[in-house]
């Protein structure tokens, strides 16, 4: 039903963008994305037709700080079981990753959902559930929905939820690169919709378009974007319209507000970005793990804990560089051997490049 | 993470949170349906066990002709 494949229109678009003739640099912000375009050669083709297009940091497992893991991985230590999403528990911190304290004997649990999470906490009374919510305004909505309703109180959440318009805002005031366009992801809008990107088409005079994960999703956002620069135009154009609503998914966005405000939070590689994280409201303490165990917590504190020694996630995230230029990629720093998240994460650039072209 | 992958609902609870969704591969499971406004018989999207969208078939049906069209209306102009 959703089969967007046809070649000859690819072929079309691609051959409209060439005869443009421009020299571009657009950004996304989805490893899902990266993983579309990678995987077809995309990005690639588009290289040669003048489009240069680079992940930024949208991977949520990617974005999350040094700090957050060693909250997670001292909760583990102390006896709590601790959950999360996948690739997240092969993230190296300091000293260990979730998986290593596992296999020590600590109680650290995969889950699918928030909702499993739950369960274990239902299952388990004696036990003090901790879940590390990480995700951007697609899986926050679900963190929310969850704790509106009774949740047990021997289960908490750590929240990692970050969102996206301040970290497009972020990077373009850091004005390191100049970017011409973004690519915006399709399921962070199939939540809130159009109008929060707007001002940065408004502000920056970058044009922006929403788009969908199909190659042929991708060529047409490429493609609606050089048609702005080239008419001297820049707003927000949604491609996704077959799942991005206008104005997103308003039930979703209110469960988030009731939940959730926003507050202050550093991004892998990133300073401190204003408004760009989502803690619990005080409503929610008895579930806030930072309040519920602050104690336990205090003596991370003062400490400050690096990234991994070599590792270029930062500067990759930033779209300063793509993966293969960081020394460590593909010799040190493999899947197996994974330095920093970009290369533990499904969706992070240095695991997409190295699982496509052939290391 | 921000995956979403898109199924049919088959049936819903009578509390209307849970909904069974056939993703045409045989694979049947419950998702929470709470976060959006769904029938049997909807298109909807998933993320994290949670639907997160409902899709508009018609607007999926269109939407190759709407690029056609889009980039035609470019050549005239
Ligand atoms: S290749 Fe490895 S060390 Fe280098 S930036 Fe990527 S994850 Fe970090």
């Amino acid at each position: 039903m959703f089969s967007l494949r046809d070649k000859n229109l690819a072929n079309e678009i691609v051959s409209k963008i060439k005869k443009l003739d421009v020299n571009l640099k657009f950004m996304h912000v989805c490893g899902t994305h990266q993983d579309t375009l990678v995987k077809n050669g995309l990005d690639v083709l588009l290289k040669k037709c003048g489009v240069k297009i680079g992940q930024g940091p949208g991977c949520p497992v990617c974005v999350t700080t040094p700090m957050e893991i060693e909250e997670m991985l001292l909760f583990a230590q102390n006896g709590k079981t601790v959950s999360t999403f996948g690739d997240m528990v092969n993230v190296p911190g300091e000293t260990h990753s979730l998986q290593n304290m596992k296999t020590e004997g600590c109680d650290v649990r995969t889950v699918y959902g928030i909702e499993d999470a739950v369960s274990i906490a239902r299952n388990s009374k004696d036990k003090d559930v901790v879940f590390m919510a990480i995700g951007f305004e697609t899986t926050a909505p679900t963190t929310a929905s969850v704790l509106l309703k009774n949740s047990p109180s021997n289960f908490s959440v750590l929240s990692c939820h970050r969102i996206i318009p301040p970290a497009l805002k972020a990077i373009l005031d850091m004005g390191e690169l100049k970017i011409d366009g973004f690519i915006e992801p399709g399921h962070v809008s199939t939540i809130i919709g159009v109008k929060p990107y707007e001002f940065i088409s408004k502000e920056y005079n970058v044009p922006q378009v929403i788009a969908g994960f199909e190659p042929i999703d991708l060529l047409m956002a490429v493609w609606m974007l050089v048609h702005q620069i080239t008419r001297g135009e820049a707003s927000v154009e949604n491609e996704y319209v077959r799942v991005v609503k206008e104005d997103g998914n308003i039930k979703a966005q209110k469960a988030m507000d009731d939940v959730f405000e926003l507050a202050d939070v550093k991004w892998r590689g990133f300073p401190v970005i204003p408004k760009s994280g989502l803690k619990l409201k005080d409503k929610f303490e008895g579930y806030d793990a930072r309040k519920k165990y602050e104690d336990e917590l205090q003596e991370l504190r003062n400490r400050e804990f690096k990234e991994p020694p070599g590792c270029l996630c930062g500067d990759v995230l930033r779209g300063l560089i793509s993966s293969k230029e960081c020394p460590l990629f593909g010799n040190k720093c493999t899947p197996n051997t994974p330095v920093g998240p970009c290369m533990v994460s499904i969706e992070g650039s240095c695991n997409i490049e190295y699982r496509y072209t052939n290391y | 993470m921000c995956l979403a992958i898109p199924g049919k609902i088959v049936s819903i609870d009578k509390e209307k949170e849970y909904a069974t969704v056939d993703y045409g591969d045989g694979t049947k499971r419950k998702a929470n349906v709470s976060l959006v406004d769904v029938k049997i018989g909807d298109y909807i999207l998933v993320h994290a066990g949670f639907a997160i969208q409902v899709l508009d078939e018609k607007e999926a049906n269109e939407t190759l002709d709407l690029f056609r069209e889009m980039l035609s209306s470019e050549e005239e102009t």
